[in-house]
Formats: C-alpha cells, structure tokens, sequence
C-alpha cells in the first residue's frame, strides 16, 4: 500500500525536501540541513507540516464523559478553548499515546500521534456511547506548526483574530483568507509557537504565505532533535505500551484522583515508584550519538538501563540522550557509560529539560 | 582532484593511489547522503586492516554509518584534524568533510600490504553508475 501525501506534499518536494515514509506518510525529514533548521526555529521561526499527526473532533453529550474515561488529565476542570496534555493508557496503565485535547463551547477535539491513528479511532470508538459523534478530521485537514522566538511576529496579521494574545495552551478558532481555521498556541519544540488547522484547500497557500514571511521550512529530523532538547516524549520512544507515563515522568498529567481507564493500575505503580526504572536525561562525553536501544551500564559489566532517544544536539552542540533506568541509578549526577556499538562512552544523568526558553 | 583518477568502494570510499601509499575518505554522494557530520572515528595509526573492513564511524544528526578500508594494508596516518583531541578539547574540523570530501577531508592513508592492489574497486565510471537514480 502506498503511503499519504498530505496536502503540502508538492511544495515540499518544490523546496527540494528529502522524503521519508513516516506513521504510514511521505514526510519531509530536512530541506537545507536538519541543524540549520534547528538553529532557524531557536533563533528566529520555522515552520513544520503536522499534517500526518490524527485529529478528531468530538460531538453530542456524551463527549466529556467520554474524553474523562480515556483521558489521563482532567477534562471537566478545562476552560472554553483550553488545550490540555495527557495520555491514553490501557487497563494495565500502559500508554496507547500521547495526546492533546482542546475544549470548544461546542464540543472537543484531539490532536493524537500519526503513528497511532487508527489504533486510539478505534479505542474511542469502542469506549464511546452512542450519544458522542467522533469524526476523523486528518484526511480533510493540514495542520501546521510556526515555531520560534519569532512566530507571534509572524502570525501578526495572518488570521480573523489576533491570536498573538492567545495564552499557552489555549486556542482560538479563526479565520485564513476567509476560511474556518483554528489556531491553538503551543508546539513540540520548546519554543512560543503556534499550530494551525485548516481545510486541505488552503494548506499550501498557506504554506507559501509564511514562506513568503521568512518562515523557514523545516523536517522531522529537527522536529525530533528539538523535541530531544526539551526533553519532550515520543511515542514508541519514551512512551509505550510497557512505558507508563509515571515512569516516563508525566506524573503532572496524570490525575489519579478521577477515574479513567488504567487509573487502578497507575495509582499501584505509584506506590511503587521507587523500585520502578524511570525516564532520565543524559549528557555524554564527547559529540557521538546514543541512539535509541544502546545499553546504559553502571560499569563495564552492569547494565541498568536503555536509551530511548539520543542525538547530537544541535542548539546546545553536546551529544544528549533519554533513557529508562532503574532504581538507584536515576539520580542527578551518577556516572553511567553509555555501550555504544561496543564502545563504551562515558555519561551523566543530568535535570530534564536540556534547554528551556527564556520566557 | 581528478575524480577519474580515484577507485571507490561500492560502499562510498574512495581510494588514491600514490606509489605504495592509499589516501581514503568518502564520497561527495556519502557526504551528501549523511548531511552534516557530527561524529568522526578513525583507525589508529599502525592498525592492519582488510579489504572492507570497518575501521571508523562517521555520524550525522541522523544517522550512524560505518567507514570501511576499501584496502588491505596497514594504517599509516590519519587526518586529525577532523577529529577531536581529548587532550586539548579541541574539536574536530567536521566540515572540512562536508566541504572537501576529496582534498582536506580525506580520512586515513594505508600502506598497501605487500601484493595487495586497488583492481577489485569501482572505476569513477562504475562508481557513477552504482549511485544514478538516487
């Protein structure tokens, strides 16, 4: 079967992007180089196209209960165009993804992982009554991130509504060249940022209006270094099936004090934190990559965990890494090595985020 | 350089003959495949080496690839001014390779073992074959 193309797929191969099939997707991972990029959304602002990233949106009135049951985070506790992180986990409290959900006057909506489309489509399906209509938006829409120092500058202008006044994770549903959009402030980078829904039809017009600003272009590949930076999970990294978000450190997203499906798991987890392996942030020695899967010993002998995600970080210009370790190895400054290809190179644990904005 | 002149490796070295001595670094497609390098390994000095062994890593934000002598002998210098000197913290030159994937950021020289020739490497013509339509 032949992958998706969303609706920018042109105007990325008109930039020269490399492609790459990604969640089932042709995705562009860079166009010029993936630090630059990088260096473009630190300094100033790029822009990325999400469009491969699932969104649904939810009607009727059973929608809330619905959203609380299968939702780590508290739903009923969220303003009008409030957007709220959390996670989908299954009876066990293992994590099925991580996920954003927007609250409307009218109803709601999720933002979930391209990889896990159909897989949560099918979740909400099966756990939803039949007063809740859920509709699979991402085929019909494109959703794209403008993020950096610069993005509120950019999207001056651009929309019905000032959305510059937007507070974090807050949304405001809009108008582009006469068109429903909604524009939400938040991102995966770090940085200030806004994603932007709209129909396919003004996706690349859209597209080339913030090319046409200065908005640099840019791949997964400094999607996910960005990400690394901020020490931001991603599924099927530091988030898994056998991943809880505890473990992962999601603590803060998960309110153990409602009900929702996993919670009895999570809250008997919880007692156990302490002898549970956890997610760690790691500086190497030296600019070699850990990558996902690389052994983390506490000596040559004595494996205690495993890297998750790893790169050369572009912005802080030091090899930094995720990973899972357990009990009595997690702690800020103990000295692991890292087995990378039969080499073993030396690391710290180190406080999460690598890098964090100055706000 | 005369790219004509250099034998390659089906797996993106390229070899330069100079009496008995082998200059070795990767090609401008190798390069351009990688994108920016971020991490050099190189052999030691004195190392004996075989015909596709691999004796340095070469990394890039995205990947991880494997450099490999396209010749046997033994590893007589390598260019340290792509790698980084733990000694004095001094980082490696990187972009010599992104730059000067022929000239300044050649990777190791070989002393060619005794017989041992470059006959059974790729011809530019070859080369150039192998990698059309990437």
């Amino acid at each position: 079967m032949s992958n998706l193309r969303t609706a920018l797929y042109d105007s990325h191969r008109a930039r020269n992007a490399r492609m790459v099939p990604f969640a089932g997707w042709d995705m562009p991972v860079q166009y010029a180089g993936i630090i630059d990029e990088h260096k473009a959304v630190r300094s100033a602002v790029g822009m990325f196209d999400v469009s491969h990233m699932a969104r649904f949106s939810f009607a009727g009135t059973g929608a809330e209960a619905l959203l609380e049951k299968v939702f780590t985070n508290a739903v009923g506790t969220m303003k009008d165009f409030q957007v709220r992180y959390g996670l989908v986990c299954n009876e066990d409290g293992g994590t099925l993804d991580d996920v954003l959900v927007y609250r409307w006057p009218y109803g709601y909506a999720m933002v979930a992982n391209g990889s896990n489309r159909t897989k949560i489509l099918d979740w909400l399906t099966k756990h939803a009554g039949p007063d809740v209509q859920i509709q699979d938006q991402t085929l019909a829409t494109t959703m794209l991130a403008v993020q950096g120092p610069k993005a509120a500058e950019i999207a001056t202008g651009l929309f019905e509504h000032d959305v510059t006044n937007l507070k974090y994770f807050f949304a405001q549903p809009t108008r582009y060249r006469g068109k429903d959009c909604v524009v939400g402030r938040c991102g995966y980078t770090g940085e200030d940022g806004f994603e932007i829904m709209l129909g396919n039809a003004l996706g690349p017009t859209l597209w080339d209006d913030l090319l046409a600003k200065g908005v640099a272009p840019c791949g997964l590949g400094s999607r996910d270094t960005l990400r690394l930076e901020a020490a931001m999970p991603l599924y099927g990294h530091e988030l898994t099936e056998q991943i809880d978000p505890l473990q992962a450190g999601l603590g803060w997203a998960v309110k153990l004090n409602k009900p929702f499906i996993g919670r009895d798991a999570l809250a008997s987890a919880n007692e156990a934190a302490a002898h549970r392996p956890k997610r760690v942030g790691l500086e190497l020695d030296g600019t070699r990559a850990a990558r996902e899967g690389c052994t983390l010993l506490a000596d040559e002998s004595t494996p205690v965990g495993v890297v998750t995600s790893g790169s050369y970080a572009p912005w802080l210009q030091k090899s930094i890494a995720m990973g899972m370790v357990g009990p009595g190895h997690a702690a800020t400054g103990t000295k692991l090595l890292v087995d990378i290809r039969g080499t073993a190179v030396p690391a710290t644990v180190v406080p999460l985020p690598f890098y964090q904005r100055a706000k | 350089m005369d790219l004509t002149a250099l034998r390659y490796a089906a797996s993106h070295e390229w070899a330069k003959l100079d009496a008995d001595l082998v200059t070795v670094g990767i090609t401008k497609f190798a390069v351009e495949q990688l994108t920016e390098p971020t991490f050099l390994d190189l052999p030691k000095v004195g190392k004996d080496v075989k015909v596709g062994q691999e004796v340095g890593v070469i990394e890039s934000v995205k990947s991880t690839s494997g450099i490999n002598s396209p010749v046997a002998g033994v590893v007589v210098a390598v260019n340290t001014s792509l790698v980084d000197d733990p000694a004095t913290k001094r980082r490696g030159n990187l972009a010599l390779v992104n730059d000067d994937p022929y000239g300044a950021g050649w990777m190791f020289q070989v002393q060619l073992a005794p017989g041992a020739t470059l006959d059974h490497l790729l011809t530019h013509e070859q080369y150039e074959k192998q990698i059309a339509g990437h």
